[in-house]
């Protein structure tokens, strides 16, 4: 996959309230170094995650979404970030045969107090969708369909990855 | 005759058998042609694309348009009728959502063609010959065929739609509430889905109970309960996510909804709603555990976008990104 | 140069249309039929959980869901190499006989037989199931309905859906007949057995019982030597389904005979780049053009090639009329394409029989109709009659039975090649310099594809049975000097 240098990712992240959205907040206000990239939305619970939302990100622009909770056991609807781990991991699978990549969709877990993990997980994702390059599905699904793409050499893993 | 509101019904990528369900009406198709001129139906009656062509824009009163787009002919005559329509309806799940044809968005014309001309065991093709969009120029004339799209499009994704109906096929039954609708100029407002709000769980006999799973089956791999709510028993079942409308049939012979009456109402993405309701049955808080259960629903997204594919807010499978950009 | 153009706007297998080219003489130059649509479930299905595709393929065609539902719940069995319990095995077939009873029955009124019971040459309008009624009573008109009515029913309760059924799975059906059902659908066979006796009746009565009918039948117009497949069982009887597929050659010597496993030895599909659609022919011979004869791999598949492919059929009463038909029509094989209209109503007595003779074993409310597979699916090839032409369909997994490969030779498309020859040989028999080009004259080309029942027009299978035909006369420039509509 060939560099690309000049592509700043869009990454939205979808912040539980009461944990890493205050990471978040920690982060920010602590001037710890981070990468721009990311737009954060604020959910009240992971477990309020509707993968809708997920989808509408990709579709809409975003190049990678990342959704953090408080870590297991922790939720503050006691069950919440473990329904979003059931759902994540569902959605993953099921974006993989959209030949999106594994990636591009990440869960993680970050207390209020976890203002470094928070800021280093931004920072990681990042590079890893520099990486990827763009995902732009807005392209791919505004043309009519008449087109038909060159597919180059080295995107082809990525059909195989289709196929799965 | 000629003082009879006009319309028309059409098939574009179909199987046909909407057409045979607007049949499954019976005697009451005659309460139709009493009260409408059909002026197009290519399926039943006589009439030419010129009838058609000769009306004045809106002048047909309403059309009921089914099967999907996938070529250029497809699209052409959804813009066609949509100019000529006042009331332009997507009926049935092709034109609705995509449908199972619609399923062909996990690949693209390139692959098909491959496949389908050249790969398959019995293809036979020394020449490597391909059909050529356009047409072909035999010594004695031009014989045309249309271009075959990469992508399958729902109706409403080519032109702009009033009304949605669906069902794959929609049941007779619900057939005669949306004309009995129109021509009692009883219609819901533009852009509805003429249907109930309720999904087809709320139809379905079976009884249901707290749903905690630790492993999904196959319909072919364990002879299910009949009483019992098949996903409830580990079977992936639709009606969680779908609109009913049917009267839950298929769970009624012990198979399993597949959601081809689309989203219930207020929903986006038929598929999202299903693999959450998958998702929030899984009983486990361990993430391997979690991804053995996983293991066992072995085509997530073919299963939750069976119906919906080009109607899901993703469309369809990435194809070569990078060369979709300028 | 004139250039005739029948453009049925339908499709089903897509829009069909034929082109038909006059030289400057007037005389036919070449035919084209064309099929602009491809819908590719053989490369989407990949990917796909094996046992969902008799949910899937069903889709392929609203006309005859119920074949490829059939065809793929046996691939299904051969894949995981499972044996159904015998009630399964009879219910299918019941299920499936009640299809074939409805598909025939629509065909010979409502699209097939307007030809024969009003007339070829009858005005157009009258060309259709309301015409056949006003020749032969309004009784009939709603017999042919309320035929189709009750065994519509019949799919519903053993398929779970009229359209598109559900209840296929490997190993098995998903739901045994209950009692009660037994007996409903019981009556209706016997009503079936009755509607299907009458219908004999009519072809004696309208058709060979008119002269000018049965010459046409046996003119040169409509006769295309070829060879024929036919599905057929341990006695070489008329099977729609299982059993192998038997292949006889145009004097009537059987050529091959194979299991469905071994289909890719025998048939081949040939590409064109005007259609979207391949061309089926015979392996072993060799695909030689659009020529008839022993020497070109052609095959039909059809009523009539099913019953010149088989020895008899194994109920009394269609095996009564199939040897009165061979008697009637000269020896076997027959090669006079119209007459597959009454080897349609043969079959339709065949499987209104043996409905009868199914709903009545005993067997047949038995509880168990599941076998659960255990195991690992490898490959499959599940083959049925579907009423247009042997079904085919050929399945490979990985060992979780997730679909690798698909292979699907439909119906219909084994009758590409064969209906192209036959329009152009009934038009090249009918249309000559100077010939005034009616309405009539057209019917009597379309009769040549209609015989096939093509499923591009099974529309018509609705009532009140007419699909219209464009026929546009264009001069060599291109501009139109002629332009009928056809009902069929
Ligand atoms: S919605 Fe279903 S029945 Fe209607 S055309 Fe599509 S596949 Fe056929
Ligand atoms: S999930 Fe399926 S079986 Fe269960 S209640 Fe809903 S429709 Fe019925
Ligand atoms: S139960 Fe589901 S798949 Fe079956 S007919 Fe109803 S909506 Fe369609
Ligand atoms: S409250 Fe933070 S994940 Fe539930």
């Amino acid at each position: 996959m060939s560099e690309h240098n000049d592509f700043e990712p869009v990454i939205v992240g979808f912040l539980c309230n009461w944990c890493s959205y205050r990471a978040a907040d920690l982060a920010g206000t602590s001037r710890m170094k981070m990468p721009p990239n990311m737009r954060d939305i604020r959910v009240m619970c992971t477990g309020r995650l509707d993968p809708t939302f997920v989808l509408k990100a990709l579709r809409e622009g975003a190049d990678g979404v990342l959704v953090m909770g408080c870590h297991p056991g922790q939720c503050h609807y006691v069950e919440g970030n473990y329904k979003a781990m059931r759902r994540i991991a569902l959605l993953k699978r099921t974006l993989k045969q959209f030949g999106v990549e594994d990636e591009r969709v990440r869960l993680e877990w970050a207390s209020a107090a976890e203002g470094p993990k928070f800021a280093q997980t931004v920072a990681e994702m990042t590079e890893t969708i520099r990486r990827l390059g763009p995902l732009n599905w807005k392209r791919l699904i505004s043309s009519n369909g008449h087109r038909e793409p060159k597919i180059e050499p080295e995107s082809e893993p990525e059909r195989e990855e289709v196929a799965a | 005759m000629s003082a009879k509101p006009k319309i028309a019904l059409y098939w574009a990528a179909s199987c046909g058998g909407c057409e045979i369900a607007v049949l499954g009406i019976h005697e009451k198709i005659l309460d139709v042609a009493n009260a409408f001129d059909i002026v197009f139906w290519p399926c039943v009656l006589d009439g030419k694309l010129e009838d058609v062509e000769v009306l004045a824009d809106g002048e047909l009163l309403f059309t009921l348009f089914n099967g999907a787009i996938r070529n250029d002919e497809n699209y052409e005559m959804a813009q066609l009728l949509r100019r000529k329509s006042q009331v332009l309806v997507a009926f049935g799940s092709c034109a609705h959502e995509g449908c199972i044809p619609g399923l062909g968005n996990f690949s693209n014309r390139r692959q098909m063609f491959d496949w389908i001309y050249h790969d398959a065991p019995t293809t036979h093709n020394p020449d490597n010959v391909e059909p050529v969009a356009g047409g072909w120029d035999f010594p004695e004339g031009h014989v045309h065929i249309p271009g075959y799209w990469d992508t399958v499009k729902t109706l409403g994704q080519v032109v702009d739609v009033d009304y949605y109906l669906p069902g794959c096929p929609p049941e007779a039954d619900r057939i005669w509430e949306a004309l009995t609708a129109i021509m009692e100029g009883n219609l819901p407002p533009k852009g509805s889905v003429i249907g109930a709000d309720v999904t087809v769980c709320d139809e379905c006999p079976r009884a249901k109970n707290e749903k905690k799973l630790k492993k999904f089956y196959r319909p072919h791999e364990i002879v299910p309960d009949p009483e019992v709510c098949l996903l409830e028993q580990g079977i992936l079942c639709a009606g969680i996510a779908t609109r009913s409308g049917c009267g839950a049939l298929c769970p009624q012979v012990n198979m399993p909804c597949r959601g081809c009456y689309g989203p219930n109402e207020g929903v986006v993405d038929q598929g999202a709603r299903f693999l959450s309701g998958v998702a929030s049955v899984i009983d486990s808080q361990d993430p391997e555990e979690i991804e053995a259960i996983l293991d066992t629903i072995v085509d997530p997204a073919g299963t939750f976008y069976r119906f919906s594919l080009p109607h899901s807010l993703l469309h369809r499978v990435a194809m070569g990104r990078q060369d979709l950009q300028d | 140069m004139k250039r005739i153009t029948i453009d049925p706007i339908t499709r089903l297998e897509g829009h069909g249309k034929i082109e038909i080219f006059l030289d400057e003489e007037g005389e036919v130059k070449n035919t084209h039929f064309v099929i602009p649509e491809l819908r590719g479930f053989e490369v989407f299905c990949v990917g796909r959980p094996a046992e969902e595709m008799p949910r899937i393929t069903n889709r392929i065609c609203g006309v005859c869901p119920e074949a490829h539902h059939m065809a793929a719940t046996k691939a299904l069995d051969d894949l995981y190499h499972v044996e159904p319990p015998s009630a399964a095995k009879k219910l299918r077939e019941l299920f499936y006989m009640a299809f074939y009873v409805t598909d025939h029955t629509t065909h010979f009124y409502a699209l097939g037989g307007p030809d024969f019971v009003v007339g070829p040459d009858a005005p157009k309008y009258e060309r259709n199931v309301l015409g056949v009624i006003a020749k032969v009573g309004l009784e009939i008109g709603s017999q042919v309905i309320a035929c189709r009515k009750r065994n519509h029913e019949v799919i519903k309760m053993l398929g779970g859906r009229h359209i598109h059924p559900v209840a296929g799975l490997p190993g098995g059906w998903a739901k045994a007949m209950t009692k009660e059902e037994r007996d409903e659908i019981e009556k209706i066979a016997r009503e079936n057995v009755e509607f299907a006796k009458f219908s004999i009746q009519i072809v004696n009565d309208v058709v060979l019982s008119n002269q000018a009918y049965v010459d046409m039948i046996l003119s040169d117009a409509y006769t295309q030597p070829i060879y024929y497949m036919g599905l057929v069982d341990e006695n070489n009887h008329v099977n729609f389904y299982d059993g192998e597929v038997r292949v006889v050659d145009p004097d009537g010597n059987e050529f091959c005979k194979y299991a469905p496993h071994e289909y890719t030895e025998h048939i081949a599909e040939h590409v064109e780049p005007w259609s979207y659609l391949k061309y089926p022919f015979l392996k072993k011979v060799g695909w030689k053009g659009f020529v008839p004869g022993k020497e070109s791999g052609m095959y039909c598949a059809t009523p009539l090639s099913r019953l010149n492919a088989a020895d008899g059929i194994a109920t009394p009463l269609a095996q009564a009329e199939y040897e009165r038909f061979y008697e009637t029509l000269g020896g076997k094989p027959v090669h006079h394409t119209l007459a597959t209209h009454w080897a349609r109503v043969i079959e339709l007595l065949y499987a209104a029989e043996r409905m009868l003779e199914l709903v009545q074993d005993p067997e047949i409310t038995d509880p168990n109709v599941r076998t659960i597979p255990t195991d690992t699916p490898t490959e499959g090839v599940g083959v049925v009659e579907a009423p247009r032409g042997t079904l085919t369909h050929h399945y490979v997994t990985d060992e979780r039975g997730i679909l690798t490969k698909v292979n699907l030779v439909v119906g219909t498309t084994n009758n590409y090649a064969p209906i192209t020859l036959s329009i152009k040989k009934a038009a090249s028999a009918l249309i000559h310099k100077g010939t005034v080009i009616t309405d009539g004259l057209l019917n009597k080309v379309e009769m040549a594809f209609r015989s096939y029942d093509p499923c591009f027009s099974c529309a018509t299978h609705s009532l009140p049975g007419q699909m219209p035909l464009e026929v546009v006369v264009r001069d060599a420039e291109g501009n139109v000097v002629e332009r009928l509509s056809q009902y069929i």
